[in-house]
């Protein structure tokens, strides 16, 4: 993976004492509030509703055994013993200190990591596919791609007053596993018919009050171009984007309402300017990079069979492992959403032992993931049995990726001053409803997402089932949403009529989960299912 | 009643105005009637606070308490954690905020 | 015409006062002018061989399409003042001097040994820009093919 030069680390510590100067400037007086927050989101760090929040860069969800010891020891050191891992590949920590913030970048920088721009009104940290590099459907890596990216976005002079924040990912497969397409950017590097590496634009995806899919703008950017044209659609974001309401600010809006033609050809424009302008890294720094995400030493003629004699593990291998494209290795994913727990938080403890086991078992490296769990990439077959035991014995055993169990949920009302709802106790919920093995079975994948307010950060819109959490008159009031999908074939969630309350959801979930099983068709998922149905079963069993 | 929160500029620890000073419990918190405005800016200026608000609670047996479930939350910690919360060997705590 | 707490030029400065972008170029012998959030820099690149003065005008902290008017004025060529007036403090210095700002008029004055730490801050930067420094990714390929 990558490994700064001292390019890198300067600007990474540079970064740390910029901040302890903003901070003892804030605690002194000499800048205030108003003008620090800006400086404080840049840096990742919020006011939550009970204390400040720290959200760290993971970037395009990669991590060393290393990092990740650290984020255990900072959880202990400076939180209280555990952090929270994001839809964005990034973790938080819930209960931090103002005055040691500066202390928690300083040691973050001194494993090549950060927290900058986390937050704000800039280029956020860059997400990709988790199984990069382990993938047997991509093309390419795409996490050389996307670190270009994160250093031509990091602290880039044009972009940190954006109307709104810009969430960029790159993948490089068909299968879209980063939830591309609902994305500010969304990257897919493809091959031409010469066989040249491009970049397909999709600009204008997101979430939030107004979901909408990124359209297509540019099918092949030259992959000599990449910083350009991205440079380009960032211009034409920062000059025109809306900054007269929040709420419209984002550039899905600005693409929505100058159609995605006259985006397009503005960005085209801006791009052809700009190709004159020396921007470009040359293929060198890409080559360089690469070099850094060369694959680990793997060994041949490993076998490639599995002793599945133990009914727990070989569950578990079913649910929850994915074909390496290496003979006698395969991709294990730690679901962090055990049967009534939290979903994305780990433990201190939890967090060292899953490095001790990336650097026994996984050639140093692990993942996170937008569906909040972690993943070791590379795992010896021969491994795999051992793995899974020491995993089980910590609570990190969860046979459930993927189905009604493997939960998305924000931090909602119990965390996020943004908040109208709680959502964990609504996840922590249903996955007790659905806790019994025969009914996960039965249901198959079924992606279940809960976000705590409109801002969606629990990606509702994308989930098969989704909730939504709002505020009736002071009382939290959950709304389902029905078929929504992020993916190749991405689809947002439709509303099914009115609210329910806590229970009640949790009730709803299982009538919607009842006509899936009596409708389907063989072989159907439950969104195959509601795609065919339509709405109106679910909503006679629902309300009629 | 209007009572007045806000976080510790230095720690962030929610804090509530109990007449002269500012308290990790809300049942110190005080009625500020129409004086919300003027404590706030002074405590912000002060730096004894920050994103402090006002917001409405009632009097109640059990003291006092936010009118809205947001509040009562920041008041107690998070209902998923009740080790983490500021009555970690009080269970009905959560009652009190549900 | 603001007057600069901070000016990186040895030129005299223009003792005019700027007009807006509108009236400038009715006013065949302006030469400073004053852009506004919402105007287009591009409107003045006709007019670039008489210009020696723009303000740019940054209203709130967080608006920052004043670094993309900047930015496109230097990338024309312009080269005469670019000043940043108005909602300009101490932790914006170092990237409006990236974007192309070679003089500074903030509503508030800025602490002088918080801007001196500012302007200085960066030893290296990732992005090219007309300013004239080094990316990193050059420093890293001396004479290496551009991309």
């Amino acid at each position: 993976m990558y490994q700064y030069d001292h390019y890198d680390q300067a600007m990474v510590d540079t970064r740390v004492e910029e901040f302890r100067d903003q901070t003892r400037r804030r605690i002194e007086g000499t800048l205030a509030e108003e003008n620090f927050r800006p400086l404080r989101l840049q840096n990742g760090l919020y006011l939550q509703l009970h204390a400040y929040m720290l959200r760290v860069a993971v970037p395009y969800g990669t991590l060393s055994s290393r990092q990740m010891r650290m984020l255990g020891d900072i959880a202990d050191k400076y939180d209280r013993g555990y952090g929270h891992f994001t839809t964005r590949q990034n973790i938080q920590y819930n209960w931090i200190k103002l005055e040691d913030a500066p202390d928690i970048l300083a040691d973050l920088a001194s494993v090549e990591m950060h927290a900058i721009q986390t937050s704000g009104n800039c280029i956020r940290n860059i997400s990709s596919d988790q199984y990069a590099g382990a993938a047997a459907d991509e093309i390419v890596d795409p996490r050389p791609y996307a670190e270009l990216l994160r250093q031509w976005s990091s602290f880039h002079p044009e972009f940190l007053h954006l109307p709104r924040k810009f969430k960029i990912a790159v993948i490089a497969s068909d299968t879209d596993r980063a939830a591309m397409k609902l994305h500010d950017i969304g990257i897919q590097l493809v091959r031409n018919d010469k066989g040249e590496i491009g970049a397909a634009f999709y600009v204008g995806g997101g979430m939030g009050r107004t979901p909408m899919i990124a359209p297509l703008i540019n099918p092949f950017v030259p992959i000599d171009q990449l910083i350009t044209y991205s440079e380009a659609c960032l211009r034409v974001y920062n000059r025109y984007g809306r900054r007269d309401n929040k709420y419209k600010a984002r550039i899905k809006i600005l693409v929505h309402e100058l159609g995605k033609d006259e985006y397009t050809r503005q960005v085209e424009a801006e791009f052809a300017h700009l190709l004159s302008q020396g921007l470009e890294p040359p293929l060198a720094e890409l080559e360089r990079i690469k070099a850094h995400f060369v694959d680990p030493p793997f060994e041949e003629g490993l076998p490639d069979d599995l002793d599945l004699g133990d009914p727990d593990f070989a569950l578990w291998v079913k649910s929850n492992t994915v074909a390496h494209r290496r003979p006698g290795y395969v991709v294990a994913n730690v679901s962090l959403k055990p049967v009534g727990g939290i979903p994305g938080d780990a433990s201190a403890d939890q967090i060292r032992l899953m490095a001790d086991l990336a650097r026994d078992y996984s050639f140093d490296e692990l993942r996170v993931t937008h569906a909040q769990n972690i993943v070791f990439p590379h795992v010896r077959k021969a491994d795999l049995y051992t793995l899974w035991q020491k995993l089980d014995a910590a609570d990190l055993a969860t046979a459930n990726l993927d189905s009604i169990g493997d939960i998305i949920a924000c931090p909602g009302l119990d965390y996020c001053s943004l908040a109208n709802a709680r959502s964990i106790p609504v996840a922590q919920k249903i996955s007790e409803r659905f806790a019994a093995r025969d009914r996960l079975e039965t249901l198959g994948e079924l992606k279940l997402k809960i976000s705590g307010c409109i801002n969606a950060c629990g990606h509702h819109h994308a989930g098969h089932i989704g909730i939504l959490g709002v505020d009736r008159k002071g009382v939290e009031n959950y709304q389902l949403l029905l078929g929504g999908c992020e993916g190749a074939d991405t689809s947002l969630g439709q509303i099914t009529g009115p609210g329910f309350s806590e229970d009640g959801i949790v009730d709803a979930v299982e009538k919607a989960t009842d006509v899936y099983l009596a409708q389907r068709q063989d072989g159907e998922r439950f969104l195959d299912t509601y795609r065919r149905v339509g709405m109106a079963p679910f909503k006679e069993a629902l309300y009629g | 009643m209007k009572i007045l929160t806000g976080n510790d500029l230095r720690t962030g620890a929610v804090i509530w105005w109990d007449g002269s000073g500012w308290s990790l419990h809300v049942e110190d918190a005080v009625d500020v009637g129409e004086h919300a405005a003027e404590i706030l800016a002074r405590e912000e200026a002060a730096r004894h606070v920050n994103a402090s608000y006002a917001v409405d609670a009632q009097m109640t047996a059990e003291g006092v308490r936010p009118a809205h479930i947001k509040e009562r939350i920041r008041a107690l910690g998070p209902t998923v954690r009740p080790d983490l919360t500021l009555k970690p060997a009080d269970p009905s705590a959560l009652n009190w905020v549900i | 015409m603001v007057e600069a707490q901070y000016r990186f030029r040895d030129d005299e400065p223009v003792a005019d006062p700027a007009v807006t972008v509108d009236s400038f170029g009715e006013q065949s012998n302006a030469a400073a002018v004053r852009l506004e959030p919402g105007d287009d820099a591009r409107d003045l690149l006709p007019y670039l061989d008489r210009l020696r003065l723009v303000e740019v005008n940054f209203p709130s902290f967080g608006d920052g399409r004043g670094y993309s008017s900047a930015r496109i004025l230097r990338e024309a060529g312009y080269e005469g003042e670019l000043r940043a007036v108005g909602a300009v403090f101490v932790d914006q210095l170092s990237h409006l001097r990236r974007c192309g700002f070679d003089s500074f008029a903030p509503e508030v004055a800025l602490d002088p040994v918080d801007a001196e730490n500012a302007f200085n801050r960066w030893p290296d930067v990732y992005q090219a820009t007309t300013d004239g420094r080094t990316p990193i990714w050059a420093r890293r390929h001396p004479g290496g093919n551009r991309g």
